[in-house]
């Protein structure tokens, strides 16, 4: 069978549903809604429409010969989800969920978020389409993307900073899962990864795989010919698989993904859960992930929020497995340099996350050589990030902020909607 | 039939029900759970559901969040738990299911868990995140064992997930009460009644009803439908603020219903 037509709810020995009885019902329902709505063409169509005329998309292609010139000298293209609407990847799926949330007559949207980028998609939808939206977020991670906390608040979503765990992406979850316990018949966890109970892998992979399928096209006709390898960050696994999907059966194409290794994959402090985890079960998902002996979940570091967790998507677990995607850790530091070489070099600012891709891509062009194509998909941009850029590089006039920050703020303006 | 199946016939046929109690292995640390464990059986508690601290319980509150983070902080470990349970069990006659997350399990391995469970004297176990379709190892390990196996059925559950349920539970099914997490709530749902009913219609002659449950009016009206009622939120409350004295208090009040 084609690696591509992997449809789950197990890829290999990874993926199912080690939920709460009480979510069955609604997984049932999801998955018979989702199934109905992938063959239907007026869904399709719907989705379309808004991709075309919302999101942004076809997304462009971008060749980067000076950044190249540090990789050695391969033929980088940037795959340009970081111009969608919003910011990055996530967008895509949220659109088709929000879709599918309102055929199933769902009038509430909650979704966990880690840097911000999916919360501010899933508001962005909730307010397109009228619903209330909720967005479950890390204390940790609402203190370090306060700017995400401040778009989510302007779209009409409340978000909830999480304080139980370890505060940051995989208590999010957590706390998202107990409110879909509770609330399960008027509400519609939008999840925002490649994990969770079946059907989300297959469902928010399906709703990315444009970017492969697009991407595909468009490099062969600027290059005449497939690339050479395909490049991607990695936390949970979403804009991993959604351009790698297109490439599963293309057997000269090279998939690597690029976990985030923090300060050192050997340190405490990383989230390479495919090079340092071991399998097991989080979040509704059998998978990798980092734990401890007693199948404890250990937190995970990352400079980039969005890849600050602890597992990852089944079917990368799977494609580890058979060999299909290497994938290997990028430290901070690694990442941090790449985001500055981007910019510098081509006047592009990638999110830290999608930066991790960038420095597994300059290491793989050195090892590849200039006859290289390497296609990289450059998930998000890096607006976000500029705090934990501005701090990291010394380039941020800190006293200046300072000065803004302590005049007392208009009436309302500091308010809490949580 | 198994012990716990037992325990739960003689209190119906005694023309009332089970208490089931839950406390937490570890919290505040180990010796006072075991003793709060005693403290549970010594005063009208039928059933012991010992929860084993796990990082990430989605079916549970706050009040038990926090229990359990606290023995977790405290350097818990699952060795622990299975030495509180052969602790307990050499104390007291009453039977001990230990509730888990399914991970620690599955990293403990499945086999010698239930291996050591059943030597440490423990009648089986509660699977909040387990349900049947996904047990093919534990259903195989319980039948070697003769352990109990505790599954879930939800108000949302369809006909065949409940008769599902009830084929491949034993000891009991556990009836969430209501759609949502661990907590004291002031009513039980009324969704409780008819989730128990639906599951007798599918053959369940064992039942405990589980959620939301802290007074002994809540304890006798479940027992007007059901063959038994879980408390724990009140109970860990109870050893959070006064110790095992208040656990002993608490279950006793509980215990009044019967």
């Amino acid at each position: 069978m084609p690696l591509r037509d992997e449809v789950g709810p197990y890829f290999g020995e990874y993926g199912g549903r080690f939920v709460p009885e009480s979510l069955i019902a609604a997984l049932d329902e999801l998955d018979a809604a989702y199934q109905a709505a992938r063959v239907d063409p007026v869904f399709q169509a719907e989705l379309a429409q808004l991709h075309a005329t919302y999101t942004g998309r076809p997304s462009i292609i971008t060749e980067v010969p000076r950044f190249a010139e540090h990789a050695g000298g391969a033929r980088i293209i940037l795959k340009r989800e970081d111009l969608n609407h919003t910011g990055s990847h996530k967008i895509n799926n949220v659109l088709g969920q929000a879709l599918v949330a309102k055929r199933l007559g769902k009038t509430r949207l909650i979704a966990e978020t880690g840097a911000g980028q999916h919360g501010v998609a899933t508001a962005t939808a909730a307010a397109l389409f009228g619903m209330e939206c909720v967005v479950y977020m890390g204390e940790v991670d609402t203190e370090r993307q306060a700017l995400n906390v401040a778009r989510m608040r302007l779209l009409g979503a409340t978000v909830i900073p999480v304080i139980s765990g370890s505060r940051t992406l995989k208590d999010a979850i957590n706390e998202a899962l107990r409110d879909w316990v509770a609330n399960v018949d008027t509400t519609h966890y939008l999840l925002g990864t490649v994990a969770g109970p079946a059907p989300f892998p297959v469902m928010v992979r399906d709703f990315h795989k444009i970017i492969g399928d697009e991407a595909r096209e468009q490099v062969l006709a600027l290059t005449g010919k497939l690339p050479d390898a395909v490049t991607a960050c990695v936390g949970g696994g979403s804009n991993a698989m959604g351009i790698f999907h297109a490439f599963l059966d293309d057997a000269d194409v090279a998939l690597y993904g690029y976990e985030a290794a923090g300060e050192g994959h050997l340190t405490k402090r990383h989230a390479a859960t495919l090079t340092r985890g071991r399998p097991g079960v989080l979040h509704g998902t059998r998978s990798y992930l980092l734990q401890d002996e007693d199948g404890q979940t250990v937190e995970s570091h990352s400079i980039s929020a969005g890849l600050d967790y602890p597992g990852i998507g089944p079917e990368h677990a799977w494609l580890h497995d058979i060999g299909r995607a290497t994938y290997l850790p990028i430290t901070d530091d690694e990442a941090m340099q790449a985001m500055r070489l981007l910019s510098l070099t081509e006047g592009i600012i990638p999110a830290i996350e999608s930066a991790h891709a960038l420095a597994g891509t300059i290491k793989l062009g050195k090892e590849l050589g200039p006859d290289a194509v390497i296609l990289v998909n450059l998930s998000g941009r890096g607006d976000k990030d500029m705090e934990t850029a501005g701090k990291y590089f010394d380039i941020l006039d800190t006293e200046a902020l300072e000065a803004e920050i302590s005049e007392p703020a208009p009436d309302g303006a500091r308010g809490d909607n949580a | 039939m198994s012990r716990v199946e037992e325990v739960i016939a003689a209190r119906k046929a005694a023309g009332s029900g089970a208490l089931v109690g839950y406390l937490p292995a570890g919290f505040p640390d180990l010796q006072t759970s075991i003793e709060a464990a005693v403290a549970l059986a010594e005063n009208g508690v039928d059933v012991i559901e010992f929860g084993l601290p796990y990082s990430d319980p989605v079916m549970d509150g706050v009040v038990i969040q926090a229990a359990t983070q606290k023995a977790l902080s405290n350097g818990f470990r699952l060795k622990h738990g299975i030495e509180a349970v052969a602790a307990i069990t050499s104390r007291v006659d009453v039977p001990v299911l230990v509730m888990t997350y399914w991970n620690p399990v599955v990293q403990f391995g499945v086999d010698r868990f239930a291996d050591e469970l059943l030597a440490a004297g423990g009648a089986g176990m509660i699977t909040p995140d387990l349900v049947p379709d996904e047990a093919r190892d534990w259903l195989a390990a319980s039948d070697r064992t003769g352990l109990d196996r505790v599954f879930l059925a939800a108000p949302s559950s369809s006909a065949p997930r409940l008769h599902q349920a009830v084929e491949k539970s034993r000891g009991f099914v556990y009836a969430v009460s209501t759609m949502g997490i661990t907590g004291a709530r002031a009513d039980v749902d009324t969704a409780a009644r008819s989730l128990v009913g639906r599951l007798r219609t599918a053959g369940a002659t064992s039942t405990c009803v589980g959620i939301g449950i802290s007074t002994p009016e809540q304890v006798r009206e479940v027992f007007e439908y059901a063959d038994g009622a879980i408390v724990g939120s009140l109970l860990v409350k109870a050893l959070a603020d006064g110790g095992v004295d208040a656990v002993a208090k608490a279950a006793a009040h509980l215990a009044t219903a019967k």
